[in-house]
Formats: C-alpha cells, sequence, structure tokens
C-alpha cells in the first residue's frame, strides 16, 4: 500500500499541487439492537475506500472512489484537480495552510479484548439476559438493548512526507424501557439515553456495563414515571447529572468554539456561533468554577486517537480557563486566525468525507463537591438525569433541554419525583451561575456517537468527561401543561 | 452508473449463491459532488463514487443484513458467508412472515440527463452570479449546491427486480447583510427549473435592513412558510404516520382512526408517485408506492406498511420499506398536505398581531405522543401588525404540540413547494416534502435568543 500512495502524492507534486493527501480507510461495524425480545437488527458492515484532498493554486478540491487501485487514484486525483481549478474562480482571502512536519508513525487503540471478535452468541446472551429483565415489567411496552462494534483502519499519506497509520476500536452497549400508559410515555436508559455510553475501549468494558444488574431498576422507574407528578414551571437551582452536563457540554461550549463554524462555513446549514476569533483571552464564558479542555489524548474517550486527519499529533488544549475563552478548535487553515498553531482536530467521517474541525474529548474538569454536598447545599431546585432531548439556536446562544427524569430538591434532601422536565437558557449566562462542580470521584467520560456536522453529512463520534455540577437561576418546565 | 442490467444479474448472482430460505439485494450507487461556499468564495467542493450492495438473508425465522462496497468476487464470497454465520447466530423472529413478492412497478421518469451538464466549472459559475447579485445590493452568501446520479436496484428470491435511476440538484441559500440573514432553496430531479437570480430574490426579501427587534415570547397568531410547515410533516412521519408506531403503541394516530384530530383545512398524505414531489415508484423493498392519506379533512385515516408491518396484520405492504435493517418502521419519505384556498397576502392582512416565519433550526421532539417539538425560527422572522409585515425581529423558541398547532389551523395557502434538507449523512437519496404555508390562531413560542 505504502508504495502506491506515494505514487499518487508524487504524481500531485508532479502537477504542482500546494499541498495534497490521500486517506485510505476500511471501516468494518457490527451492530445489534433487541427489541422486545427479537434481535431487531443483527448486521455486518464493511466499507473500504480513499479520499484525494489537493491544495491547488490557492482553492481546495476533493474527489474519493470506493475502487482502491492505482488507476483509479489517477483518475480521483485528476479529478479532484479539476474541482480545485474550478472553485479557484470563487475565492476570496488568500488561504493560509500552516505546513506541518513530516510524521511516520503508527497508532493503535489499546484494548484487551477486541469487540469484532467476541462471538455473536456472547453478545446475543448478554443482550437477551438484560431485554429479557425490562420485559418482566408489565408497564414495559417496549423494551430495547443494543451493542455495537466499530473498527476504522486509516492511512494517511501527504505531499509534506507523512504517512500515518492508525487503527481505531470502539464499542458501545446500553438498554432503555418505554412505559406507555393512557397516552403517557416515558421511557429510562442505562448507562446512557439513545443506545447506551460508547468508548474507544474493547470488549471488557461492555463486559464492566453491567446492563443486565440495572435492567430492573431501569424498567421499574420508566414505570413510576408514568404517575410521577409534572415538573414544575418556574426559575431554580438545577442540578445536572454528569451524561446530561455531557451534551449540554457539547452544545454550548463544543460546537460554538469550532473555528469553521465561528468563520461562517457551516452558515447555511449547522449555523455559526456567537464568538468571535477576537474573544479569546478575555471573553468571560463561565465562572471561575468553570475548566473545560479539549483532550483528544484520554485514555477510552470516544474523541481519543493518534492524529487527526491533516496529520497532526492528538493534543490536550485548555479551552475555558477559570471559565475565560482561552482557545478554539482549530485547523491548519483556520489556526492562523489566533496567530497559534493548529491544535489537531479536523476529522473526516471515512474516506468519502473532507476533513471538518471536530470535538475530540471536550472535558469539564472535575471540582471539589461531592454530588451529595451539593444536593445537601441546595435549599430548593432539581436534579436531573439522562437526555431526552436537545436543541440550540444558530448562534448556540438559546438552548433547551429535555432529561428523562427528574427529582425536586427540598431542604438539602431529594424530594419528589417529576416527569418531563425541561430546561432552557442562554449560554454564557447558564455557564457563568455555575457555582459547584463535582469532584473527581464523580466525573465520568461519556461518548456521543452521534455528533451532525457538514453537507455532506458527517457523523462524529466525540467524547465529554463531566461530573455532575450546579446552576443557578435556570429556568425550569417549558412545556404549558394541558 | 451501473445500468440496469449489469446490476440485476450483479444482484441476482449474489441472491442466488447465498443459498438462505430467502434472500434479497439491494444496490445503491452514487456519482455526486458538492461545493459550498460563505462570504461568496467556494470553501468546499467534493465529489464521490460509491456502490454499496445490502444483503438480507433469511434462514426460517432468523434475519441478518451485511452490508459492503467491495463487489470483487473473493469480497462478495466472504460476504455471503459472514450473512450465513450471522443469521444461524440469530434469535427466530417469530411475527416475521416474509419478503415481499412481485408486484408490477409503475413506470415513472426519474433522471433527467440535463444534470450532467453541473460540471464543477458551471456550478461554480453560478455560485458567483449568486455572490455578486447579492453583493449589489450588500449582501454576502453562503449555501451549498449539490447535484447527483444514483442508482436503486433491487432483486429477492421471491422474483423482485426492480432498477430505477434518479439524478437530483439541490441548492441552499442563506444572505447576511450583517443584521438580518434570509433563506431560500430549490431541490429538483433536473435543472430546467433552476433560476438563480430568482432564489437570491427569494433569500433577500427575507433579509431586512432594519434592526430586529426583541419581543416578548407567548402564543401568537403565527404564518408559517412552507420550509417550516415541512419540518411538521417530517416528524409527524416519524413519530406516528407508519404501522410500526402504531403496532408498538407509541404513535400519537393510537385509538384515533376515523375521530377528527386537527381542522377540516388539513389533509395530509404521502405519495411516491405524484408529479409535484420528487417521485419515487418502489420502496426498498421493491414494493410499488401506494398514496396513504394520514389526515383527511382533518380525519384520521391510516398508515403506511413495510412487508414486516403489513404481515403483522395480514395486509399488503403500502411500499414504504427503507433500507434494512429498519427498526424505525416504514416511515413515510414522501409527504405532502393539500394545498388550501388563500394567497399568502390575505394571511397576512388578516393578522392583527402575529409572527411571520420563513423556517426553523434544529427542531426535536419533546413529548413523542403528543407530538410537542422545540425549535427556533431562523433566516426571516417578523412581527405582523395590523395587516402588515411590521419588522425583523430576533430569533423566537418555540415549543408547541404539532397536532395541537394543526388543530388551530385557520388558513391554508394555493401555493405549494416542494422543500428538502437535501443532506445525507450516508447514503444520498433525496426526497421532497410538498407543502402550502398555513396560518396558527396561537403558536406558542417559549424563548428567544438574545445575550
Amino acid at each position: 500500500m505504502k508504495s502506491i500512495l506515494e505514487n499518487v502524492i508524487d504524481s500531485a507534486k508532479m502537477k504542482g499541487v500546494d499541498y495534497a493527501d490521500i486517506r485510505v480507510v476500511r471501516r468494518q461495524s457490527q451492530e445489534i439492537e433487541m427489541k422486545n425480545g427479537n434481535v431487531e437488527v443483527l448486521t455486518h458492515d464493511e466499507e473500504l475506500g480513499f479520499g484525494i484532498r489537493v491544495l491547488f493554486h490557492g482553492a481546495w478540491g476533493f474527489a474519493c472512489s470506493s475502487k482502491v487501485n492505482p488507476r483509479e487514484m489517477e483518475a480521483v486525483l485528476k479529478k479532484a484537480l479539476t474541482i480545485a481549478r474550478a472553485s479557484g474562480k470563487a475565492r476570496n482571502d488568500e488561504i493560509h495552510f500552516h505546513p506541518a512536519p513530516a510524521v511516520v508513525d503508527r497508532y493503535q487503540t489499546p484494548i484487551t479484548l477486541d469487540p469484532l471478535g467476541v462471538s455473536v452468541e456472547t453478545k446475543l446472551n448478554l443482550l437477551q439476559a438484560a431485554e429479557g429483565v425490562l420485559r418482566k415489567n408489565g408497564k414495559v411496552k417496549i423494551s430495547e438493548a443494543f451493542m455495537g462494534s466499530y473498527k476504522t483502519e486509516k492511512t494517511f499519506a501527504s505531499t509534506e512526507g507523512s504517512y500515518i497509520e492508525q487503527e481505531l476500536m470502539e464499542c458501545g452497549a446500553g438498554i432503555s424501557a418505554t412505559a406507555i400508559e393512557g397516552g403517557e410515555f416515558q421511557v429510562r436508559s442505562y448507562p446512557n439515553s439513545f443506545r447506551g455510553n460508547f468508548a474507544t475501549r474493547g470488549y471488557e468494558w461492555i463486559e464492566a456495563l453491567a446492563l443486565e444488574s440495572h435492567a430492573e431498576r431501569v424498567s421499574q422507574e420508566a414505570e413510576q414515571l408514568l404517575s410521577a407528578k409534572p415538573c414544575p414551571s418556574g426559575t431554580t437551582t438545577l442540578i445536572l447529572d454528569s451524561s446530561q452536563l455531557a451534551l449540554q457540554i457539547h452544545e454550548s461550549v463544543g460546537h460554538p468554539i469550532e473555528l469553521d463554524r465561528i468563520l461562517g462555513t457551516e452558515a447555511s446549514y449547522a449555523g455559526t456561533s456567537f464568538l468571535k476569533p477576537e474573544m479569546v483571552g478575555h471573553f468571560r464564558y463561565g465562572s471561575d468554577k468553570v475548566n473545560i479542555t479539549a483532550d483528544a489524548t484520554f485514555p477510552g474517550g470516544l474523541g481519543t486517537f493518534g492524529y487527526d486527519d491533516e496529520g497532526i499529533r492528538a493534543q490536550r488544549s485548555p479551552i475555558l480557563s477559570q471559565g475565560v475563552l482561552v482557545s478554539l478548535l482549530t485547523s491548519r487553515e483556520t489556526a492562523h486566525h489566533l496567530h497559534r498553531e493548529s491544535n489537531g482536530t479536523m476529522r473526516a467521517d471515512g474516506w468519502n468525507r473532507i476533513p471538518l474541525i471536530r470535538m475530540t474529548n471536550i472535558n469539564l474538569e472535575p471540582g471539589e463537591w461531592t454530588l451529595e454536598q451539593m444536593i445537601a447545599d441546595t435549599d430548593e431546585g432539581l436534579f436531573l438525569t439522562t437526555n431526552r432531548s436537545w436543541s440550540i439556536d444558530d448562534k448556540r446562544i438559546n438552548f433547551q433541554f429535555g432529561t428523562e427524569m427528574g427529582w425536586e430538591i427540598r431542604n438539602g434532601k431529594l424530594g419528589a419525583m417529576v416527569k418531563n422536565p425541561t430546561y432552557t437558557g442562554i449560554t454564557p449566562h447558564f455557564w457563568n451561575s455555575c457555582d459547584a462542580v463535582g469532584n473527581k470521584d464523580h466525573w465520568q467520560m461519556w461518548g456521543t456517537p452521534n455528533c451532525g456536522k457538514g453537507e455532506p453529512g458527517q457523523v462524529a463520534h466525540v467524547g465529554h468527561g463531566t461530573a455532575p455540577a450546579r446552576f443557578r437561576n435556570v429556568q425550569v418546565g417549558v412545556m404549558k401543561q394541558g | 452508473m451501473i445500468g440496469r442490467e449489469k446490476a440485476l444479474r450483479l444482484l441476482k448472482r449474489v441472491v442466488h449463491d447465498s443459498r438462505a430460505d430467502q434472500a434479497e439485494a439491494l444496490l445503491l450507487t452514487e456519482d455526486s459532488s458538492l461545493a459550498r461556499f460563505t462570504g461568496s468564495a467556494v470553501h468546499q467542493h467534493v465529489a464521490e463514487k460509491n456502490g454499496t450492495l445490502i444483503l438480507r438473508v433469511v434462514l426460517g425465522k432468523r434475519i441478518a443484513v451485511v452490508t459492503t462496497n467491495d463487489f470483487r468476487t473473493s469480497s462478495l464470497k466472504d460476504l455471503l458467508h459472514e450473512a450465513i454465520r450471522l443469521a444461524k447466530a440469530q434469535l427466530p423472529k417469530e411475527e416475521f412472515v416474509s419478503l415481499p413478492g412481485p408486484r408490477p412497478v409503475p413506470d415513472v421518469r426519474t433522471f433527467s440527463n440535463s444534470i450532467r451538464r453541473l460540471t464543477p466549472g458551471v456550478k461554480v459559475t453560478m455560485i458567483r452570479e449568486l455572490g455578486l447579485l447579492a453583493h449589489e445590493r450588500g449582501f454576502r452568501t453562503s449555501g451549498a449546491f449539490s447535484h447527483g446520479q444514483v442508482e436503486v436496484a433491487i432483486v429477492n428470491s421471491l422474483g423482485v427486480e426492480a432498477y430505477q435511476p434518479y439524478s437530483d440538484l439541490f441548492l441552499h441559500l442563506v444572505v447576511d447583510n450583517g443584521m438580518n440573514t434570509g433563506y431560500a432553496s430549490f431541490v429538483s430531479r433536473d435543472t430546467q427549473s433552476l433560476q438563480v437570480e430568482r432564489l437570491a430574490n427569494e433569500a433577500m426579501e427575507k433579509a431586512s435592513k432594519i434592526e430586529p427587534v426583541q419581543i416578548e415570547p407567548d402564543e401568537y397568531e403565527t404564518i408559517l412558510e412552507p420550509y417550516a410547515v415541512s419540518e411538521f410533516l417530517s416528524f409527524l412521519g416519524t413519530l406516528g404516520f407508519h404501522a410500526l408506531a402504531v403496532q408498538e403503541g407509541r404513535s400519537f394516530l393510537c385509538d384515533q382512526f376515523g375521530k377528527k384530530i386537527v381542522d377540516p383545512r388539513v389533509t395530509i398524505y404521502d405519495d411516491g408517485l405524484d408529479p409535484d414531489g420528487l417521485q419515487v415508484p418502489f420502496d426498498f423493498e421493491g414494493v410499488p408506492k401506494q398514496k396513504v392519506t394520514f389526515f383527511d379533512a382533518g380525519v384520521t385515516r391510516e398508515v403506511t406498511h413495510d412487508s414486516f408491518t403489513a404481515g403483522k396484520e395480514g395486509k399488503l405492504s403500502t411500499g414504504h420499506g427503507l433500507i434494512a435493517p429498519n427498526s424505525e418502521g416504514p416511515v413515510p419519505i414522501n409527504l405532502f398536505m393539500k394545498e388550501g384556498k388563500s394567497s399568502l397576502s390575505e394571511m397576512i392582512q388578516s393578522t392583527r398581531k402575529g409572527i411571520y416565519v420563513t423556517r426553523f433550526h434544529y427542531t426535536n421532539v419533546v413529548e413523542p405522543m403528543k407530538a410537542v417539538i422545540t425549535g427556533m425560527t431562523r433566516d426571516g422572522t417578523f412581527l405582523i401588525e395590523d395587516g402588515e409585515i411590521k419588522q425583523p425581529i430576533k430569533n423566537l423558541r418555540f415549543t408547541e404540540s404539532i397536532l395541537k398547532a394543526l388543530s388551530r389551523v385557520s388558513a391554508v395557502s394555493k401555493e405549494r413547494r416542494v422543500s428538502s434538507e437535501g443532506t445525507v449523512y450516508s447514503r444520498r437519496f433525496i426526497t421532497g416534502t410538498v407543502t402550502p404555508a398555513i396560518k396558527v390562531d396561537g403558536f406558542n413560542f417559549s424563548g428567544i435568543s438574545s445575550l
């Protein structure tokens, strides 16, 4: 493979490109989905292809194909150049593509048990046992269990002399119970909603989730929610569990700090951001309790890798330091807006997509509180857990979230369960209202395997490490009752 | 493009070699290109060629699905082996009856050679033209311009054989004058009706040169453009318009058939053969598309089926099977809302104080059984006072039941448009939703976007 890719790169150089890279990507995935006693989905997917990106006379071109052979690579290179020549007729500013040193390296996700090597029968047994417990509850009308195993092998070569091979392994699993009665629809999940939790880890991690041992509690909570009181409306103190806070970080910090979005490249689709490059270094995004890092090196994070798809090594960068915006997610083309070099966040969703700035693991660093202390220190409020819905505007200012369940907090103690909890806020106001962050004992990494961005659409796998945190004066109970 | 003969020959060979009790092979090919622009400059321009084969095998009632884009003989042999291995490990799905048998597929033209004229150079020239038109009036443009050729071929062991080539193009445009933004989009199977100037003008009309004001969130009379209405239909389609949602008891239509649950002005249906939309003659199981009416003058009538949900009820599929494996159900993808008798100007003139919405952003479900969704307005939100559009307003958040909104419809426009998000996360298959504008007497806005 190496000589084939080097030939294509040599050919690109001879054609006079400013820069070119080629990525050959093979992806394998296996997904199993159980629902109401049936295995609804049992699939094995394989795909292979390559993409060539060229910067030619100051304009980008990209083309790709599923036929991986030297002849097709030459044809695709030619197509990418044709596209770049055409695009050069509609450009504004000169592209500042920061050079990078040549890297020759190999990275592999450290795992113990290959999730794709574990037998289907073993996986089915694990899911069947957990899903069977959910179904024992008569109020549960939809019981689901999911497991996914994913392997990505990619080889990157560039005109700068880089040649990087990576083998990334991911897996995830989860269960959910949906109770339905008289027009009431309530769902509870473990370890997280929307199929579970995901990580760059081996099958040993799925076994440690112990799905079956949580199934009875999950089904009971779904049933209890049917008769729980509605979430009250008003302004109150909010404590979010770490899984919900992970999505809060994702939507209201992770996306707004993407520098390509800030510069307008998502303006007609995913939207822009309320941030500007010149706000870096002084804008108070949150309270001094809020420290957020972008860490592509964290072991097991779903946004953990060796190198990004521009050949830049994975990094750990502070983003919010004691609440102040100190950096953004950048690429080799955009980092000059901050007078810096790329912090290595360009990733593509497979061989047939170009790299975009994507979140890595965007983590809220742990504070000093235990969850128990946080609740005991709260006179009145709500404790909400597990995401159910999310929405945020095209500048990432106004957000609204719903969670699967919540509890009232009265005089420092958890009180009644509430159903259909919702809360809404304005991004910097919300983060500035944070007055307590949980400690490292409560801190956990959550994988978000469905982060959408770009046209054609791309789905990124990203991570968020968080502990529970407390926010003051938050508007809750958005739905009008009745 | 592989072509009918070669595609069907490949699939027949795979089905024949599968040695399963029943087998179905689906081939999807794509040859597409997309250019994105912002500040009137092209910043991303990509092209893709791919083909994917999806094989579903059935051993008794044990079903497995395997997918590949590698069609070399050795790879296909491995694929067949893996499919049988998975199916043998699978649990039987007792409610499964059968894959569908062959039925005549309507002859519909869904491919236009005109699409081939859209070379990278031609598209960039049109993007520049858009930029110049906008620049003359003080706007910057952003958007995406894409076209593609797609083939869908299906063969199953019961005799289904179907092939259809599709062409498509879409152009989304946002204009920005530093104070407000406006939006317009176009989707079609050919280039004939693409008018760049008209699209630019439509978007620029939505971006006022007046500073937007902030209004208090509340319940307002609201006029929703077809773009916004199409989102309502998409959510209804996913949440409740299909048989699996009803069979699982999670549809808002459960126990509502024959009852009037929305305003009599509201008729919503799915029709893959209606030439006003983007036609699709058969589904991903090779079953011909049937028209299915969900709300007929406000009354709940029927839902869509694929072969699984139909078999469970002893019915025939309505031609709404999606790509296997599909645990979401036979979600309709060719949705229509029937036109009304009003003009947009009559709707505005009849509004004392209300909101005009061009489109929504980042909508999501809050309460599925009540079809409550939330989202933001975007790219053209205005205050209407005393029968006139008064001024632009800052974007608002809404949290509302779609069913409740449709029960409060007081006017439906004569004009309809086909709209499509046009974005694809994995396999390209562009469909459109055909909707009028509607006026809702009482729509709940719950928040505002302002720092």
